[in-house]
């Protein structure tokens, strides 16, 4: 065996490397530390302690931003475009468009891990924080399989990889039964779509005696009824992942009971990685039947975005409003699938990159007014974790008057969330429009398009409420800490930039081609 | 990069100008600064551009400059201005720079307001200028969303439904124009954005079939009517003007209405010229409904700024209505009713958002003898009064005679059936105008509490004034810039009459 293969690898293996550092790291950080929270904070001063508490947000995020450059640093130095690499006999596959791909799923951990500081820094989530960093990387380097499968096994592992850390994450909150309860229906959901799915690999494995992508691609035939119950199981399978109506159902419940931080993990990077894999098993694999997934997606999307738009409209709990939204951007996200042209694929990615930038803005507004609130509330309720559902959207009544300014970055990025130019979604919005259009799905288009103006309808709600809404108990005004100003920042010049700068989009097109 | 691109820098200075500003004096010292150097613009793009004209360039659009902005899908950001374009940026910066002046003491957030009024003026400048559809349409939104702000944070009355409304209504319409959009970018064979190559068949655009044509024209033309208060999407209009502070009332009814023909123009009967002919009769119905309705629903409603806003209907209706007879003097006249609509209705938005500040209602029953009291506000209140309704000399007058005239000079029945009704509603204006100006200011004062009432200040003054000048400027003289407009206009009514003559086959009235 060639050991120089896993050099093909490389993001693979400096992802590792990050998790078992911090792994190693975590065990020499001090694990009763209570200097952190503000309100007890200035007598028991350990001096000890809080030097190596320093390290917690920040040695994760160096190290993985470390990760990130040194990822895609390769793509961008060399001139021309990279062919593909494969390696372990065409089981790991690493195109140009995957590494771009994994370099936007490692910034939003990134922007995700800023987020996170806050909620971290309490008192009873002094002993898990070192388990959080590896759980999260775990399901990011299961969806780096994902994203660089060439065989079905290789995809199912990363898959798996990406799933089972992530009932972990959303069960954090020990003390909180709605997170209990959320991990429970996601790992029933999560564990019954795989199977699904397996099931649907098993039909293929019996029709084409492979589980490679380019073996099986070959044996497809679109008049073999095995062979199309496959291709409905497999999207059953990862319609769940991008939780696509009708897979949606562990979505609301879950958004809601997890932890923030993990919620916006949920909603862009494990559904992006899900999206891109669907393309690129759709396009490789499933190329002979493109008009039966055609067919079935015209109908998942229109049902997606319409149904998810409808629900959100009736939503009161922010973080659950949140979740419809997912949906529905996940409608318009499989959008670039339909046809399977590249200009989709670019679509897809780009628009995946916009909606990183805008979702985890707002995240990380709901999570730091989260925290901000709750500790409000821990001084009348005298302590242990807050036993209210959330913040609903009328907490957020008045929220202009005490905190302008993040209210103005919500705002932005609830508009970009909307399509509203000249921030990046309108630009990730109008390219998904236009690559469907072309591909010849005008109906599909018009239908996408009536049901902007029902979003924009409840992200307006959300700047009524910060901006119209009068309020006796607004969310008192608070400084953010640095690390949430990170992210913000980080978010705010995505949502700024990425649509007007046209580097990015050309960027990413160059790649499409490749698949 | 020329100095076109300028109108969208200018605005992207002063937003950056006043995010930095601290303090009411630097915030207004911005807009002032800002406003005015895109009026001084204006002014000079407008001399040079008839220099330019008068030295003989007889090019479709001047000034163009262009670079390539999305290179895979063919996008560039693209500038050019013709007669059209250049009378609309002209009429956009008076009524921004007028608008500074009479948002002078809004409170409060006096800071976030004019950072989404400028927004919005950096939407409605930029799509004047730019000749790639894709720019445009951005510009388009960009210029639509702060309203929702403007209006549901200083905005009174039902605001918040008032906001609501007109957002998701004109976000609506949007989605039709996108979806007209790719229909006319594919249809011309993809290759290019630019206006002027799919209207001339350069640049790699091919003809669009007429079929396509048929499905993209309405599109576009409802997408665009929606803002031009095309009948029945004109909903939005009476109760989003009501609800607006003055100066917002002012920009949408003065500007942002106008984008709508605009568009309608530039690029529902330009790019597509045989749907043009075959279905404007649809059109030219529901317009010609927009005409009398607005005129009569005006008649009846009691709030001032609900009876200046079915005007607005009325007088945008004419707008679209001067486009779609297809004529070089109607399409002209219904570009000199845009300027003189936008200066005429923002003078009023802006009297009666100064009466409203003084007496606190704009009920026309609670008000009497006005001229008394605040006799300059009062007389200028008359002057809009007249130029709403046509009087020679000013700049309604000029516009609506274009209009009729143009119209009429299409031969067969349909349409000249339809312009005659369209012409009752001068009468109606009449009515409506008199009556309001009747009660309002003459006759005896009956509330003592109007009696204290101070007439303007300064800044009032000023924006007033300046308004004033120009309605009656284009009244005056209005030679030069029909000139100026239908030299432009001239060359898009002989693409589409080189398709065939006005006659549509599926027209049952013909």
């Amino acid at each position: 065996m060639d050991y120089s293969q896993f050099l093909n690898m490389s993001q693979e293996l400096s992802l590792l490397a990050v998790i078992l550092i911090l792994f190693v790291a975590d065990l020499f950080m001090c694990a009763e530390d209570t200097t952190l929270t503000a309100h007890h904070s200035q007598s028991a001063g350990r001096p000890a302690c809080r030097n190596k508490s320093v390290l917690r947000t920040p040695l994760p995020v160096i190290l993985l931003t470390l990760h990130t450059v040194l990822g895609i640093a390769p793509l961008v130095c060399s001139s021309c475009c990279p062919t593909d690499i494969t390696a372990f006999g065409g089981m790991y596959v690493s195109s140009a468009m995957a590494i771009v791909v994994k370099t936007i799923l490692s910034v939003g951990t990134i922007i995700i891990f800023l987020t996170a500081h806050e909620w971290l820094k309490q008192p009873e989530m002094a002993n898990k924080q070192g388990e959080y960093y590896t759980l999260t990387l775990f399901t990011l380097l299961g969806m780096y399989f994902m994203v660089s499968a060439g065989h079905f096994l290789m995809f199912f592992i990363g898959l798996e990889l990406a799933s089972v850390p992530m009932t972990a994450l959303i069960a954090y909150s020990k003390r909180s039964q709605e997170s209990a309860e959320a991990a429970a229906k996601y790992i029933l959901t999560a564990l019954f779509s795989s199977g699904l799915m397996l099931y649907g690999l098993s039909l293929l494995y019996g029709t084409t005696g492979t589980l490679y992508f380019a073996g099986i691609a070959s044996q497809i035939d679109a008049t073999n009824l095995v062979q199309l119950a496959a291709l409905v199981l497999f999207i059953g399978g990862i319609g769940f992942k991008i939780s696509l109506v009708p897979f949606h159902l562990w979505t609301a419940d879950a958004y809601q009971g997890a932890p923030t931080a993990v919620t916006s993990y949920l909603s862009v990077i494990s559904k992006g990685a899900a999206a891109f894999v669907l393309f690129v098993v759709l396009a490789k694999v499933f190329s002979p039947m493109i008009e039966q997934a055609n067919l079935l997606f015209f109908w998942v999307i229109i049902i997606s975005i319409t149904l998810a738009n409808i629900f959100a409209v009736r939503q009161k709990n922010i973080k659950r409003f949140m979740a419809f939204s997912a949906i529905s951007q996940a409608g318009y996200l499989v959008l670039g699938v339909m046809g399977a042209t590249p200009q989709g694929l670019t679509a897809i990615v780009y628009y995946l990159l916009v909606y990183m930038a805008a979702n985890l803005g707002v995240f990380l507004i709901i999570s730091i007014t989260e925290q901000r609130s709750r500790n409000d509330r821990l001084v009348s309720q005298s302590g242990g974790e807050c036993s209210g559902k959330g913040l609903l959207i009328s907490d957020y009544n008045g929220f202009y008057r005490t905190n302008p300014k993040l209210s103005f970055l919500m705002t932005l990025a609830l508009f970009s969330l909307a399509g509203i130019p000249p921030f990046a979604g309108f630009f990730s919005k109008f390219f998904m429009f236009m690559a469907a259009f072309k591909a010849g799905f005008v109906v599909l288009v018009f239908i996408a398009l009536v049901n902007t103006v029902i979003s924009l309808y409840y992200y307006l709600l959300i700047v009524k409420a910060m901006y119209i809404n009068p309020s006796d108990e607004p969310i008192a005004p608070f400084k953010s800490d640095c690390y949430t100003r990170a992210g913000l920042a980080l978010c705010t010049a995505g949502v700024l930039l990425v649509g007007i700068i046209s580097w990015f989009y050309t960027y990413i097109d160059q790649f499409s081609f490749g698949l | 990069m020329n100095f076109l691109s300028l109108f969208v820098l200018i605005p992207l200075l002063m937003l950056l100008g006043l995010w930095l500003a601290k303090g009411v004096k630097a915030v207004r010292g911005v807009m002032v600064a800002g406003s005015t150097l895109l009026l001084v613009l204006a002014v000079y793009l407008t001399f040079d551009y008839l220099a330019q004209r008068a030295a003989g360039n007889n090019a479709e659009m001047l000034y163009q400059a262009a670079f390539t902005w999305f290179e895979p899908l063919n996008i560039s950001y693209r500038v050019g201005v013709d007669g059209i374009s250049v009378a609309m940026l002209l009429l956009s910066a008076v009524i921004v720079f007028t608008g500074t002046f009479v948002s002078w003491k809004l409170s409060p957030n006096l800071k976030d307001y004019f950072l989404w009024f400028t927004l919005l003026s950096m939407g409605v400048f930029g799509f004047f200028i730019s000749i790639d559809m894709f720019m445009m349409f951005m510009f388009y939104e960009i210029a639509l969303i702060p309203m929702y702000l403007l209006i549901g944070v200083w905005g009174t009355g039902r605001k918040e439904y008032s906001a609501m409304k007109l957002t998701l209504m004109l976000m609506g319409g949007s989605a039709f124009l996108m979806l007209g959009i790719f229909g006319i970018f594919y249809g011309a064979g993809g290759n290019t954005m630019n206006i002027l190559d799919i209207a001339n068949h350069t640049g790699g655009a091919h003809p669009i079939d007429f079929a396509g044509q048929c499905i993209w024209f309405p599109l576009t033309f409802v997408g665009f009517g929606v803002l031009g208060a095309l009948f029945p999407f004109h909903t939005w209009s009476p109760d989003g003007h009501a609800s607006a502070p003055t100066a917002v009332s002012m920009l949408h009814a003065g500007v942002l209405m106008k984008l709508g023909g605009y568009g309608c123009f530039r690029i529902a009967i330009y790019l597509l010229p045989e749907a043009a002919n075959e279905l404007s009769w649809i059109f030219l119905i529901l317009t010609g409904i927009s005409v009398v309705y607005g005129a009569m629903s005006a008649c009846v409603q009691t709030d001032l700024k609900y009876i200046n806003a079915y005007s607005s209907v009325s007088h945008c209706g004419l707008v679209l209505f001067g486009i779609l007879m297809l004529t070089t003097t109607s399409t002209t006249g219904a570009v000199l009713q845009m300027l003189s609509h936008g200066l005429m209705t923002a003078l009023f938005f802006a009297l009666i958002g100064m009466i409203y500040g003084r007496t606190h209602t704009r009920d026309v029953r609670q008000m009497a003898g006005l001229m008394q009291i605040m006799p300059f506000l009062s007389v200028c209140f008359v002057i809009a009064g007249l130029a709403n309704l046509g009087l020679p000399g000013l700049s309604g007058f000029v516009a609506e005679m274009s209009i009729f005239v143009g119209s009429f000079q299409n031969t067969d029945t349909f349409h000249r059936v339809l312009t005659i009704m369209a012409t009752c509603s001068i009468v109606v204006a009449a009515v409506y105008i008199l009556r309001m100006v009747g009660r309002m200011l003459y006759g005896v004062c009956t509330d003592e509490h109007h009696l204290k009432l101070t007439d303007a200040t300064w800044e009032e003054r000023f924006a007033v004034i300046c308004l004033i000048i120009s309605i009656a400027g284009i009244g005056l003289f209005p030679s030069w810039i029909s000139q100026l407009i239908s030299d432009s206009v001239a060359p898009v009514i002989d693409t589409v009459k080189q398709v065939g003559p006005l006659v549509s086959t599926c027209n049952p009235f013909m």
